[in-house]
């Protein structure tokens, strides 16, 4: 089926792809800027990586980073698992659909006007209890959780449906509790979804900025918001050496894991052939 | 037998409606509350009506939002036909290429557009430079004494439009990429097998089938390029203010906000009624969101 | 022996009295050692404290090595912003450094906690002119970090002679090239040194001529910014910005084509403030930060970093200070520009201004393009939805 790509295809797809990575390129080139501009080049160092590390503010950011997008991915992913299966289970159709509708909301609405409802909530409890400060790590951690939780469902649920629902029954006729059975057999054969639902949670979890922005309190400076109050005035290239260095860890992590799966394909239908030799 | 496990699920379920209602439902009641209500919490209209002095402002950036996404569908829908018709190795490939660079901050991503954008930035320079040369080796001796002016693109909507088509392309181009993928290519052999020319198979087979993969991919861009605030604020100048941004002033800066929230309230439901007008493009209800 | 014991303790008692103002007076005595491990959080504005980069030092490290406090540092951008997270009580901050306006603001709110004075032995640098100053009268709330002047900075090869006037800001022969203030207060401030009303008028016709002016600029101005402002000067994408001097001294330093005046109109003279919040939590670390920030070799960094003048006696005479009577900084009384304060303003002025200021920002919008478009898009899938309206009709009538 794979034609032979014309060269207006390929010269067409090499133009959007210069297009995605111009400014990845620019940003790239000036992490190893030996000056401290980052739109005139002046000479080629790794300065700025060094610095990277002495930058105290920008590596606890990152950390925070980290620990809201671990916390609020693990919460989200288990709440998310088990609301999938209920949500598969229920039988009343109307009730189904309007906990599908508000599922649905978090990923219509804008970000912006999401972070400024969480905000308005926790700022307005905190004035119940007269109470400032708020704003923090469970705020942040609160409000990335419920993003997420949509992105989590929608992954676990299609798997659910694919899973033919008379395998629990069939363990449970075999003497398994309806727990085990939900552990021992269904999650199992939802794991792909789950895992895709984790890392799509994680993902949008460290990318966040909006959300954050309205929602992140004194100690809770995640690394996009760091981002933010540097643009406000000068980025220096430490930040490029960061990103330089997150974009290559991801770069190898995607590329081993292709390769790791092109590999499991190929050794899958080896076996598949020799299966049908037999 | 089915009861016991049927009320497990069930109880698996409680903590997140609990969630939810406390964490979805609430928050937008919050952004009714402070819409309707003024700085002491008494019952108010003033904000709501306040609003059409924004109009023009929310029209901009639906204005904006809509070029963005249109000129999103027309980039993605070719490379997403094109990748489709690639080897699964190839497409693997590609799909981590388009991929990749969401991975990258997005707020450094748009400030690196500074960069490149600057009057003094590596584009301007590169295609003044061009016109420069034109103007003094073709122009100069013409009769019309016509010569080209340079360009400016920082601080212009242009710049503003780049920067959410650059932002958002993935996410137009990942939906309409899988639906192609799950599309049966037989279909469109066979309608090329009827006779239909390549444009009439184009037009009544393979868009048609496609559908789902635009609308959910127009939402993804339309959405946040509506929202947006940053994009605006680095590369828009004084004449782009996006409601984003008067939302954002409300609540950061300006300390209003009973105003800020009546605007969130009036943007979520002017999208909510856009994103209700694209549904009904397609038969499907609500298509493939991710 | 009742009587002999009570003596002691009148003895102890005396010499108890008698020796804590001592150890007060001399500092050093009192001891911090119990906030070891609890944490401190600074508000700052941004590239407003000396930060290790270029081998300077970095002040927050220091204090932290020094009493084993942790600091929690992060930036604003402008007065409001600051007010804006205070106010709305989502975060708590232990020491936060406003200008005179918004701590004259923030003290009539009754915001600010009043400072224990035995814990900042080092205020006694301050120069006498900086204290007793309007917006903290009676010297409780605040410690002056820096003074400085708002003037206008140009670069020499994109602008005409040597401009003296706030009118340059409205010359149409640099429209797309000028920049200018991103907060309501400096930019009004500008408008009404140029229409020589005062910055704090509370007449609503003055306030309503200084938006007319800032609209007929508004077309000409490339951006509001704040702190936008180094990258943009400092590479030429601009023209003309007004901003605080000691900040021109930083881009000079990267772009020797930039040019510093006060214009002839006059200029906002400001002070910033360290102050402590009511809600603060760690009140005690944030007087030792304050006073840690005015040690001498701590203070002379910061003035060396931060490019504003300063008001620390022993800063200016120390010989480790770069700008030592650097004329932008320090003008002789002969160059002295004219100079209006900004005081604090009542809620209705205030209420106005921001009302103001609001429209100003989205007057630019002209919007010919996006009715157009908007229209057109409409009237294109408002067609669409009845011609598929009709061929579902047409073919159910069909079957």
């Amino acid at each position: 089926m794979t034609k032979k790509t014309s060269i207006g295809s390929k010269l067409y797809t090499a133009l959007v792809f210069i297009f995605l990575y111009a400014p990845i390129a620019v940003l790239i080139v000036f992490s190893f800027n030996s000056g401290k501009s980052t739109s005139v080049f002046e000479g080629f160092s790794l300065y700025w990586y060094k610095e990277l590390f002495n930058d105290s503010a920008t590596l606890s950011a990152f950390k925070n980073s980290m620990i809201v997008a671990v916390v609020s991915s693990v919460i989200s992913t288990i709440m998310g698992t088990a609301a999938a299966t209920a949500i598969h289970g229920y039988k009343n159709k109307f009730f189904k659909s309007s906990i599908m509708t508000v599922t649905n909301i978090p990923m219509m609405n804008p970000e912006i006007v999401t972070g400024v409802s969480m905000m308005l909530l926790f700022v307005f409890i905190g004035s119940l209890f007269g109470k400032t400060g708020t704003l923090g790590f469970v705020t942040l951690i609160i409000a990335h959780t419920t993003f997420e939780l949509p992105y989590v469902i929608l992954n676990v649920l299609p798997k659910l449906r694919q899973t033919d629902p008379h395998l629990a029954e069939a363990a449970q006729d075999l003497g398994c509790t309806p727990a085990q059975a939900f552990f021992k057999v269904m999650l199992p054969a939802i794991m792909p979804g789950i895992i895709s639902g984790l890392m799509m949670a994680f993902t949008l979890s460290v990318d966040d900025f909006i959300i954050s922005y309205f929602v992140s309190g004194t100690d809770s400076q995640t690394l996009p918001i760091r981002i933010f109050s540097m643009t406000k005035r000068r980025v220096t290239p430490d930040m490029y050496a960061l990103s330089t260095l997150i974009f290559l860890a991801i770069l190898v992590l995607l590329i081993v894991s292709n390769i790791i799966s092109a590999h499991g394909d190929k050794k899958l239908s080896k076996k598949e052939k020799g299966g049908a030799k037999k | 037998m089915n009861k016991k496990s049927s009320l497990m699920s069930r109880l698996a379920g409680a903590p997140y409606i609990v969630w939810a209602a406390l964490f979805i439902i609430v928050p937008l009641c919050m952004v009714a509350y402070y819409a309707f209500t003024d700085t002491t919490g008494a019952f108010t209209f003033d904000n709501v009506s306040g609003i059409g002095k924004y109009a023009d402002t929310f029209i901009l950036s639906i204005w904006l939002g809509l070029l963005a996404t249109v000129i999103c569908l027309f980039v993605a829908y070719p490379l997403a036909y094109i990748m489709a018709a690639k080897g699964p190795e190839k497409q693997s490939t590609m799909t981590m290429l388009i991929m990749l660079p969401m991975w990258m901050n997005f707020l450094l991503r748009t400030y690196s557009w500074m960069t490149i954008l600057e009057d003094n930035g590596l584009l301007t320079t590169a295609i003044n430079s061009a016109i420069n040369l034109i103007n003094d080796t073709i122009l100069a001796n013409n009769a019309l004494s016509f010569s080209l002016d340079p360009v400016h693109l920082i601080n212009t909507r242009g710049a503003v439009v780049v920067g959410m088509v650059y932002n958002f392309l993935p996410y137009m181009i990942l939906p309409i990429y899988t639906v192609m993928l799950k599309t049966d290519r037989s279909l469109i052999e066979a309608a090329q097998d009827l006779g239909g020319n390549k444009l009439a198979v184009f037009k009544n087979v393979t868009i048609p089938l496609t559908v789902p993969g635009i609308v959910s991919g127009f939402t993804m861009v339309f959405v946040p390029s509506v929202s947006t605030f940053y994009i605006s604020q680095k590369l828009g100048g004084t004449g782009t203010i996006l409601i984003g941004d008067i939302i954002e002033t409300q609540f950061q800066t300006a300390n209003n906000f009973n105003l800020g929230a009546s605007l969130s309230f009036v943007l979520m439901i002017l999208i909510f009624i856009c994103l209700a007008v694209m549904n009904r493009f397609s038969d499907d209800d609500g298509g493939v969101i991710i | 022996m009742i009587k002999r014991l009570s003596s002691v303790l009148l003895v102890i008692l005396i010499l108890f009295v008698c020796i804590s103002p001592v150890a007060v007076a001399t500092g050093e005595a009192k001891d911090y050692s119990h906030l070891k491990g609890t944490t401190l959080n600074v508000y700052n504005w941004g590239e407003y404290i000396s930060d290790g980069q270029d081998g300077t030092l970095d002040v927050n490290k220091a204090f932290e090595e020094k009493y084993g406090i942790k600091v929690n540092y992060t930036n604003y951008e402008s007065n409001e912003n600051m007010y804006n997270k205070l106010k709305s009580g989502g975060a708590n901050y232990d020491v936060i450094i406003p200008s005179d306006y918004m701590i004259a603001k923030l003290v009539d709110e009754n915001m600010l906690a009043e400072l224990d004075f035995s814990n900042i032995p080092n205020y006694k640098y301050i120069l006498p002119k900086y204290k007793d100053l309007y917006y903290d009268p009676d010297n409780i709330y605040s410690v002056p970090y820096t003074v400085g002047m708002v003037g206008l900075i140009y670069n020499t090869t994109m602008v005409e002679g040597n401009p003296d006037s706030w009118s340059v800001l409205w010359d149409e022969r640099y429209a797309g090239k000028i920049l200018m203030f991103n907060n309501p207060r400096d930019a009004f401030g500008i408008a009404q040194c140029y229409l020589g009303q005062s910055v704090n008028t509370t007449d609503i016709a003055q306030w309503d001529e200084a938006i007319e002016l800032l609209k007929k600029q508004n077309p000409l101005v490339a951006s509001y910014v704040m702190d936008e402002v180094y990258n943009k000067m400092e590479h030429g994408d601009a023209a003309l910005a007004p901003y605080y001097a000691g900040d021109f001294l930083t881009m000079y330093d990267i772009n020797p084509d930039l040019a510093f005046v006060y214009p002839k109109e006059g200029v906002n003279f400001f002070v910033d403030a360290m102050c402590i919040p009511k809600t603060a939590e760690n009140k005690e670390a944030a007087e030792l930060y304050i006073n840690f920030m005015l040690e001498e070799d701590v203070a002379v960094a910061n003035a060396n970093y931060v490019c504003y003048a300063s008001p620390h006696e022993l800063v200016l005479e120390s010989d480790d200070y770069d700008l030592k009577g650097n004329e932008v900084l320090y003008p002789d009384e002969s160059q002295m520009p004219k100079t209006q304060i900004f005081e604090n303003l009542d809620y209705d002025t205030q209420q106005y201004m921001s009302m103001l200021w609001n429209e100003l920002k989205i007057e630019g919008n002209s919007n010919l393009d996006a009715y157009v478009g908007l229209s057109v898009t409409l009237v294109l899938v408002v067609t669409y939805l009845i011609y598929k309206f009709i061929k579902k009709k047409k073919r159910e009538a069909y079957y």
